[in-house]
């Protein structure tokens, strides 16, 4: 671990951190900002006009200056579709981060902690959720749930569906991460200390070895975010995940794809310059966090 | 000429973007053919960093600053990368000290010996294997045969080191350097092992450079010692004359830490405080923290290895280890 | 750990996992999609209607129906796809040599390039291709691996023409049924960009790995003592390091098998290849529940086998794991 202030300084003296810093700043406010800064509300059906379709960005012949980035087939403004889109798959992919975290957690904790046959469980469960790969699994999730339930409905949930699915499986990422460092704190003699004193195993879990695992799950969070994002993105590429009356990212780029080989290359091609951009500075700034806090922590290892 | 002799070895690591540290500050050493020197000092001393810089095997981002190792009058520093190998493994020998790691754990015994010799020699695959059974059987190893096709973790910590002395010993080395062999070992062999690298020298007139920080085995095994602290050399002489009447004050610690020092029921001795990190030497001699003897010259100038002692105040013949 | 033992637990393992997925499998039977109209539409009376479904045992209990499930499937009868009127395991295995093909084409690509380069990454640690290659790893990383099929296909097959990008071409039917790309030249040009892809998103992970793992063997003991017997640079890098990286990336190798696996359903949809994951992704929108179900046991049927092999393979050239007739 290190201070506060060095951290700071780190973080200042590299400039690909601070690039990656930036650039993740400026797509979350304009996620967050997007009913107020975005030049349309593309949600809103009173300000699309069919007219309006597949314009190209403003500085092409034909353009329009309303929409910078030019327009979807629907006469919505790319700029507008994408300020919008950021915010749903930051939102998809905070949410499934945040359900893997508390999934993982505490899993993690209990495994490391209890040991015995409950770890032993846990674990070869994990190894199997794994390799059987979370975008294998939220496709085939998914595809039933899409199958099962009619367009409407699905709408509706689509988002709760997406962070739950993304959310579940991938805990065994996290819960790996804590046990293990779960099981070097376990050794150290603060813990023994804490257990001679009478605390019961819940107290000294969460109050004593939790707050020593933080690090490593600082680390893996944030490039579980990018992960996440990437999985929604593919899955609604698909057609499974976000419908493309309220798109995320990935959602904006599958209703794009059959106007490419039309000319209208631009409905594909900003979403996915975001889309990348966006999965880019998590993982960098992953990765700087990873070598700043602890160098042990290797990506590729599971 | 001496068979083998380092002169002012330096070794630096870097330090930050621009900065270098010494791990070695300029070290002398001389071998003679068949002859055995302990090297002498706590972990971190860098006498480890000798024993690797002489075969020009410092691992990245270190490197030999500055310094020669004269081997039969030619500098191993300055010879090619394909010149140095064929020093390593043929002429001079190295143990490591945990056979537990040394051997690599996917590869056979088998291949990691013959490989030795195919390196070296050219030799059939039949000869290589006879040479190598051979080896096995004076090293004590039960069924030399089968072992061939063992791996690693198949045999116990032991009988691995007595595999990398086989290694050791393949080529017929004038030299091997065994860095702390028998450290990483079960306390009942290590007896066993040390006597072993003993006999093979003597039986076979090979010159040995033990580095060791247990002052007890040295004297038991060596002719000559060097005492190392902080990346320098304080003091070296013959092991007799070191071992009765110390000059210098560290040496001195050493010796009164042996426990057949303290009388039964005494305290065991132990130096007060401890060797520093080579990233904050203080200025002058480096151990006068720790001395009792240190007066305000030792905190300015570093005192000169003279006589076989680097020390301003060393000891006098009657006042060592009574 | 003796072979036998091995393979029999092994075998409980995959029966397990089998017995899991076939559960889910009849679940999804059970809730999605009335077998009943689909076999004779809405015009059959509500009499007629119970009398069939009582013949058809789907008034039977739970377990009752599932173990007839099993039973049938067990002989390869998953039922019949409501869309193709033919046994689903039929139109699955038809469309299994493409995603096969696929497969291997794209394997082929990420590991004859993510060796030499990763151990180049681990040996070079400071040279300017070194660095190239690391950057432009994590950037393949953040790379979803539509938007490369996508732009695969935008680049060389409309704008320069270069290669198919759509469709498997040519093929010849092997003796045994299989439909091969590999044989004709037009089979194999439209292998050229769907597998590029696929293995854009392996490769810079297994880069990482290898790297990662080749410089923590350099930097181990005996590695420093095999340099220290005089060994050459070729054995020490090659024989004593690189074939202790062989067991982690052989472990990491299993665990990516369900990766691809579903990344070729995303880069099948792109390129429109005439393969598993295509034809899984048709039958969502179809909501052809058998076809469905198939898909879902078929692959996890490739994905138990595949493990085993991987896990096999890890225990050959693990010789920490012991197999009998071995000497010592």
């Amino acid at each position: 671990m290190i201070s506060f202030s060095a951290f700071l300084k780190r973080f200042l003296s590299d400039p690909v951190a601070i690039g990656a810093g930036v650039v993740l700043l400026i797509l979350v406010l304009m996620a967050v900002l997007a009913p107020i800064i975005a030049p349309q509300n593309p949600y809103d059906l009173m300000q699309l006009s069919i007219m309006d379709s597949e314009m190209p960005p403003a500085w092409h012949p034909g353009g329009d200056d309303r929409f910078l980035l030019g327009t979807d087939a629907q006469g919505r403004g790319v700029l507008s579709t994408i300020m919008y889109g950021t915010g749903i798959s930051l939102l998809i992919g905070l949410g499934a981060v945040i359900v893997q975290g508390m999934l993982g957690i505490t899993l993690g904790l209990i495994a490391g902690y209890k040991g015995g046959w409950i770890d032993s469980f846990l674990m070869r469960l994990a190894d199997i959720q794994l390799s059987l790969s979370t975008l294998m699994m939220a496709i085939i999730a998914l595809a039933l749930f899409n199958a099962a339930f009619d367009a409407n409905t699905y709408a509706d949930y689509a988002i709760i569906m997406l962070i739950l699915v993304i959310g579940v499986a991938e805990w065994p990422k996290f819960a790996r991460t804590v046990r293990s460092s779960v099981l070097g704190e376990k050794k150290k003699e603060y813990v023994d200390a804490a257990r001679v004193i009478g605390l019961p195993p819940r107290k000294i879990m969460w109050g004593h070895i939790l707050p020593n695992t933080l690090t490593p799950v600082l680390v893996i969070s944030t490039i579980q975010v990018a992960e996440a994002i990437m999985i929604e993105a593919s899955l609604s590429f698909l057609g499974l995940g976000m419908p493309t009356d309220r798109p995320s990212l990935g959602s904006l780029i599958r209703s794009g794809f059959e106007f490419i080989f039309s000319g209208s290359w631009w409905i594909t091609l900003y979403p996915a310059i975001v889309l990348v951009v966006l999965i880019l500075a998590l993982n960098l700034l992953g990765d700087w966090l990873r070598d700043v806090l602890n160098p042990k922590l290797r990506r590729g290892e599971d | 000429m001496a068979m083998l002799e380092v002169r002012d070895l330096h070794v630096a690591f870097p330090q930050g973007k621009r900065n270098e540290v010494e791990a070695l500050r300029g070290v002398n050493l001389t071998l003679e053919k068949g002859e055995r020197l302990g090297v002498v000092g706590e972990s971190g001393a860098g006498k480890s960093m000798l024993a690797f810089a002489i075969l020009n095997l410092i691992a990245e981002p270190g490197r030999v600053s500055h310094g020669e190792v004269m081997f039969h009058g030619e500098n191993l520093l300055d010879l090619s990368e394909r010149d140095i190998r064929g020093i390593r493994g043929n002429r001079i020998s190295m143990i490591f000290q945990d056979p537990m790691v040394t051997l690599n754990p996917v590869l056979t015994i088998g291949t990691q010996m013959m490989e030795t010799l195919k390196a070296h020699r050219n030799i059939s695959d039949a000869d290589a294997r006879k040479l190598c059974i051979a080896k096995l059987k004076q090293v004590a190893i039960p069924s030399a045969e089968s072992r061939l096709a063992a791996y690693p973790h198949e045999l116990s910590g032991g009988l691995r080191q007595r595999v990398v002395i086989a290694i050791a010993l393949l080529t017929d080395p004038e030299v091997i350097i065994a860095d702390e062999p028998t450290t990483a070992l079960d306390v009942t062999i290590q007896a066993e092992i040390m006597a072993l690298i003993l006999k093979l020298c003597r039986e076979n007139d090979v010159a040995l450079i033990l580095i060791t920080h247990d002052l007890g085995v040295v004297a038991e095994v060596t002719e000559r010692i060097m005492i190392m602290y902080a990346g320098l050399c304080v003091e070296d002489g013959p092991t007799k004359r070191i071992i009765e009447a110390p000059s210098h004050p560290y040496s001195d610690g050493l010796l009164r830490a042996l426990p057949q020092h303290a009388g039964r029921g005494t305290k065991l001795y132990q130096i007060p405080g401890s060797m520093p990190p080579i990233t904050a030497l203080p200025p002058g001699c480096a151990y006068h923290p720790r001395c009792a003897r240190a007066t305000a010259e030792c905190k300015r100038t570093i005192p000169p290895l003279e006589n076989g002692v680097a020390c301003f105040h060393p000891l006098d013949q009657d006042e060592a280890a009574s | 750990m003796h072979i036998l033992a091995f393979l029999i637990r092994r075998a409980v393992q995959a029966v397990i996992v089998m017995l899991v997925i076939s559960v889910i499998g009849f679940s999804i039977q059970d809730n999605l999609g009335d077998p009943l109209r689909e076999l004779v539409g809405q015009s059959v009376s509500e009499e007629e209607r119970d009398a069939l479904r009582e013949e058809m045992g789907l008034n039977d209990p739970f377990l009752v129906q599932y173990v007839r499930f099993l039973g049938n499937a067990v002989q390869g009868d998953l039922g019949t796809s409501y869309f193709f009127k033919r046994p689903a395991v039929d139109v699955i295995m038809d469309k299994f040599p493409a995603t096969f093909e696929l497969v291997i084409g794209a394997v082929f690509i990420f590991l004859s390039l993510s060796i030499p380069a990763g151990i180049y990454c681990a040996i070079n640690r400071d040279s300017w291709l070194t660095r190239i290659i690391m950057t432009g790893s994590i950037v393949g990383i953040s790379i979803p691996v539509f938007l490369t099929a996508i732009a695969a296909v935008w680049l060389f097959g409309v704008e320069l023409g270069w290669l198919p990008a759509f469709g498997r071409g040519d093929t010849v039917e092997l003796p045994w049924g299989w439909e091969t790309g590999f044989l004709t030249l037009d089979g194999l040009s439209h292998l050229i960009l769907p597998s590029i892809t696929l293995s854009s998103i392996m490769l810079p992970l297994f880069i990482r790995l290898i790297r990662a793992e080749m410089l923590e063997a350099m930097s181990t003991d005996y590695v420093r003592f095999a340099r220290a017997k005089g060994l050459s640079q070729r054995r020490v890098r090659y024989v004593h390091a690189f074939r202790n990286t062989l067991l982690p990336v052989v472990t990491v190798g299993g665990l990516m098998i369900g990766t691809l696996i579903a990344y070729t359903i995303l880069t099948e949809t792109v390129f429109q290849w005439p393969g598993m994951g295509f034809l899984f992704l048709e039958a969502v929108n179809r909501v052809d529940t058998p076809l469905i179900i198939a898909y879902i046991i078929v692959v996890g049927l490739i994905f138990v086998i595949v493990n085993t092999i991987v896990d096999f393979v890890y225990t050959l050239i693990n010789p920490m794991v012991k197999l009998p007739g071995a000497k010592g």
